[in-house]
């Protein structure tokens, strides 16, 4: 390789009061797998962007193949073999797969054309998707396959790709790894945005730390440990969860035989849940996306009604009972989707405290809200949380994916919960972020609360876990204690995996 | 190039820029439409904006605007909660309709009794029938999930006809010499809804005002109007925090239905005086453009009514005066809902002029 594929010299790119990228400068090869690691706002996206021609550098230059590189907007970017799977994902809830793929195209083909190659890539990368479905219906899972496939259907020269694993199983991450060495082998470089060290580790050959704006570090991960490349990133210590022992308490919550109809078509149907989660507890429920996680929650936080000795607290059936009613009681939830379920992204952050923490915070009276309390009680979260933003009446939007989900977990934590239901805690979240929800999480349990978290991260489950269960296709595996088990036991927990392994034979 | 670039928040500024803008649009583009008609410009947009204001007849000019612009504003108030809920609304004519029917059929069944309970009893059964007439497409909507917005355009149709109807059936003046229409209740004391006709004033005007301060303290003050706000920005997160989508649909429809009915019952016991086949003007539509202009805010509200029902008179002003065409002041109308959504991009987008990639 003498000539890299794409070269970044000086990227300079200032916001008002903030400078996102300060002379970046690093080379990409060809069939590179080139990492970027950062934190939350230390650059990574401005930089991903200027590269796909969403945002122009206030200096520097970029060449692609020898040639300057200035794409003026995503579509030049494109034109010139430059793909990007966005970790938020760009699709339109309403149409089916190859109908939002269509969408991305310059000059899409016959739809029974689109499927076809949908097929037939997705045959080939082993990345399981009907182009049929709906993608309203489809697990954030299936919905970034969506993304990736789209791009590969161009015959990029350069993928890059925004967090894509913190959706992902285990057996799904080896997939798409296998996905992204097969395409680097045939000469396609990949950008890999993560903070994920392990996988950086086993998949990247080069990477380029981003602190604040600028490089930090370069450095071959396979031969950089992970913590290394962590304290690299975030230029301290890197703190790991604590946990306190303690005895077992009494039984909070019971799941008795739950079992629900899918809400809607490609729902899950819940078949016959029964556990019992205890004081102080952490209950881990891992599981592929789309296996029943978000109807779990549903019927926990009373979106969706049961029958009523379906779900009790405390010896009485709430499983008809209000969303508002369960709050008071204690049983809070936080549901995975940050933007549009668990906050309003037009709302202000004292309006969202409102969301679900009016009964509770008694942030109002007789209906009449009070908003200097409610004000309050946004500033206390943010300051608990250490979430990032100028104040609360700031839009939940402004805020980063990572700084809005402390808000959300916070808010639900500030509130004393007797019973916790969170789903994807930590779902795009980086590390320190993580580390800090985590704890928090862990800290919640030892007060007395019975914490349940839904998740797909496994690592994550076996930090914090007391107990592990696993979802598959709406049924839920007798729970374990999570100390002692190993990958491939949870492995087996997770029945799910077993249509990847078939995709992964075809692949 | 220009290039539009998403604000991290709307911006405050423009959302109070933005009716401003699209009423200089609006005067500018109508400038050029009467030009085109072969009028002097400055001396039309005088006439429509200012003439109601500020000319010698303005005296006269000044009550028009309260009367027109009470029905506009009570409607719009109505139709502004489930407009920000995401329910749409577009059939409040035929609720206006229903509610004069109602409230003027009360009020006819005591001619010729006197009594200070009269005129009550009218606004309930004015409120009562809008209300009931919104609730068709509401219950339509919740239990088999039609669509509100075709089957309340629809019914104004009926509506139009069971005015008719009435009109020349149960509620034609029996001393009326056959003539279709009702009595006349403006001349009837216990059921007329003006206060004083000389200065414009009646009832209608006070409830406009009233709804007003009623709907600004729900919408920024109550757990309601936070939950229809929520609800149209985030059903799914409204649901997560407890909002039941049904009987939102239910309410909103309501409140929308009962204000138009009540506007409908001020203005046949007042302004209007009869029910008569040719009662509705289109206030219930005019009123979706109001509400919008308003920016669904109970203040907006009544600011763009007043800006509507100053374009009514002065239209009405420049047809008799300057013999300019309906369709024209129909047009400036229509202008003025489009300039809005056009600019409204502004709220939420930046406008980038020129610079290229510097790269």
């Amino acid at each position: 390789m003498t000539e890299p594929l794409l070269r970044l010299s000086g990227l300079t790119k200032a916001y008002p009061g903030v400078v996102a990228n300060k002379d970046v400068s690093f080379d990409i090869g060809r069939g590179e797998v080139h990492a970027l690691l950062g934190e939350n706002g230390a650059g990574k996206s401005t930089l991903v962007k200027t590269i796909y021609g969403l945002v122009k550098p206030d200096a520097g230059t970029m060449t692609l193949e020898g040639q300057p590189f200035q794409p003026a907007e995503p579509r030049a970017a494109r034109a010139s073999g430059i793909a990007m799977v966005f970790q938020h994902f760009s699709l339109f809830d309403a149409m089916n797969v190859a109908e939002n793929i269509a969408l991305g195209m310059e000059n899409p083909p016959p739809q029974a054309e689109i499927a076809a190659k949908v097929r037939s890539v997705s045959d080939q990368y082993g990345l399981p998707l009907d182009p049929t479905r709906i993608v309203g219906e489809l697990s954030a899972g299936e919905r970034q396959r969506v993304e990736i496939i789209r791009c590969l259907l161009q015959d990029p020269k350069l993928l890059i790709m925004d967090e894509p694993t913190s959706v992902l199983t285990p057996q799904e991450v080896d997939i798409l790894f296998e996905t992204l060495r097969k395409l680097s082998a045939e000469g396609t470089a990949i950008l890999y945005i993560s903070h994920k060290l392990e996988e950086i580790r086993a998949l990247c050959e080069n990477a380029t730390v981003l602190r604040l704006g600028e490089v930090v570090g370069d450095c071959d991960p396979r031969e950089t440990s992970a913590r290394d490349m962590a304290e690299l990133m975030v230029g301290t210590v890197l703190h790991v969860p604590e946990r306190a022992e303690k005895p077992a308490g009494e039984v909070v919550l019971s799941l008795n035989g739950l079992s629900a109809k899918a809400p809607h078509r490609f729902g899950t149907p819940l078949r016959n849940i029964t556990v019992e989660v205890r004081t102080g507890e952490v209950l881990g429920i891992g599981g592929v996306a789309g296996n029943g996680q978000d109807e779990l929650v549903a019927a926990l936080s009373g979106e969706m009604k049961t029958g009523r000795d379906m779900v009790q607290f405390k010896g009485n059936g709430i499983g008809q009972t209000h969303p508002n009613a369960r709050r008071k009681i204690g049983l809070l939830a936080a549901p995975e989707e940050r933007m549009g379920h668990a906050a309003a992204p037009d709302m202000s952050l004292t309006e969202n405290a409102i969301l679900t923490a009016a009964t509770r915070k008694e942030l109002t009276s007789r209906g009449f809200v009070h908003w200097g309390k409610a004000r309050g009680f946004a500033k206390e979260v943010i300051a608990k949380f250490d979430v990032r933003t100028p104040g609360p009446q700031n839009a939940a939007r402004s805020l980063s994916g990572g700084n809005l989900q402390k808000f959300v977990i916070g808010r639900e934590i500030m509130q004393a919960p007797e019973v916790l239901v969170v789903n994807q805690p930590t779902w795009g979240v980086d590390a320190s972020a993580a580390a800090a929800i985590r704890q928090a999480l862990l800290d919640l349990a030892a007060t007395g609360t019975a914490v349940i978290v839904i998740s797909q991260d496994l690592d994550e489950l076996m930090e914090i876990s007391d107990r592990f269960a696993a979802l598959n296709e709406g049924r839920l595996s007798s729970p374990r204690p999570a100390q002692g088990l190993t990958v491939d036991e949870i492995g087996l927990m997770l029945g799910g995996a077993h249509d990847m392994e078939v995709a992964h034979d075809h692949a | 190039m220009i290039t539009l670039e998403k604000r991290p928040q709307p911006s405050r500024l423009w959302v109070f820029a933005t009716p401003v803008l699209a009423v200089v649009l609006t005067m500018l583009c109508g400038g050029l439409l009467f030009a085109a008609l072969g009028q002097n410009p400055f001396e039309t947009i005088r006439t429509i904006f200012l003439d109601p204001l500020f000319s010698e007849f303005a005296w006269f000019y000044r009550p028009q605007l309260l009367i027109k612009g009470a029905p506009l504003v009570l409607i719009a108030i109505g139709l502004s909660f489930g407009f920000r809920a995401g329910i749409w609304n577009i059939g409040a004519e035929g609720q206006y309709i229903v509610g004069a029917i109602f409230g003027a059929a009360v009020g006819l069944a005591f001619y010729p009794m006197e009594s200070i309970i009269i005129f009550p009893l009218m606004i309930v059964a004015g409120a009562l029938g809008g209300f009931l007439w919104a609730m068709i497409p509401g219950i339509l909507r919740v239990r088999f999930g039609t669509n509100e917005i075709l089957v309340s355009l629809m019914l104004v149709y009926v509506a139009e006809q069971l005015l008719a109807s009435m009109a020349l059936g149960v509620l034609r003046n029996p001393d009326g010499m056959g003539f279709p229409g009702s009595r006349n209740l403006a001349q009837y004391d216990s059921a007329t809804s003006w206060i004083n006709q000389s200065a414009g004033l009646h009832w209608g005007v006070a409830f406009a005002f009233i709804a007003v301060i009623c709907a600004y303290v729900a919408l920024s003050r109550h757990i309601f109007g936070f939950n229809v706000r929520l609800s149209g920005q985030s059903p799914r997160a409204a649901r997560f925090a407890g909002v039941n989508p049904s009987r939102l649909v239910l309410i909103c429809m309501g409140i929308s239905g009962a204000l138009a009915g009540l506007a409908g019952l001020f203005e046949v016991s007042g302004p209007a005086g009869q029910i008569s086949i040719d009662f509705n003007v289109g206030y219930g539509f005019t009123a979706i453009i109001v509400a919008f202009l308003g920016r669904l805010h109970p203040v907006g509200i009544l600011l763009a009514g007043g800006l509507m029902a100053l374009t009514y008179i002065g239209g009405e002003i420049a047809q008799s005066n300057l013999g300019l065409p309906i369709a024209a002041i129909q047009i400036l109308q229509g202008m003025l809902l489009f300039f809005l959504l056009a600019v409204d991009v502004l709220t939420n987008y930046r406008v980038r002029l020129g610079k290229r990639g510097i790269a």
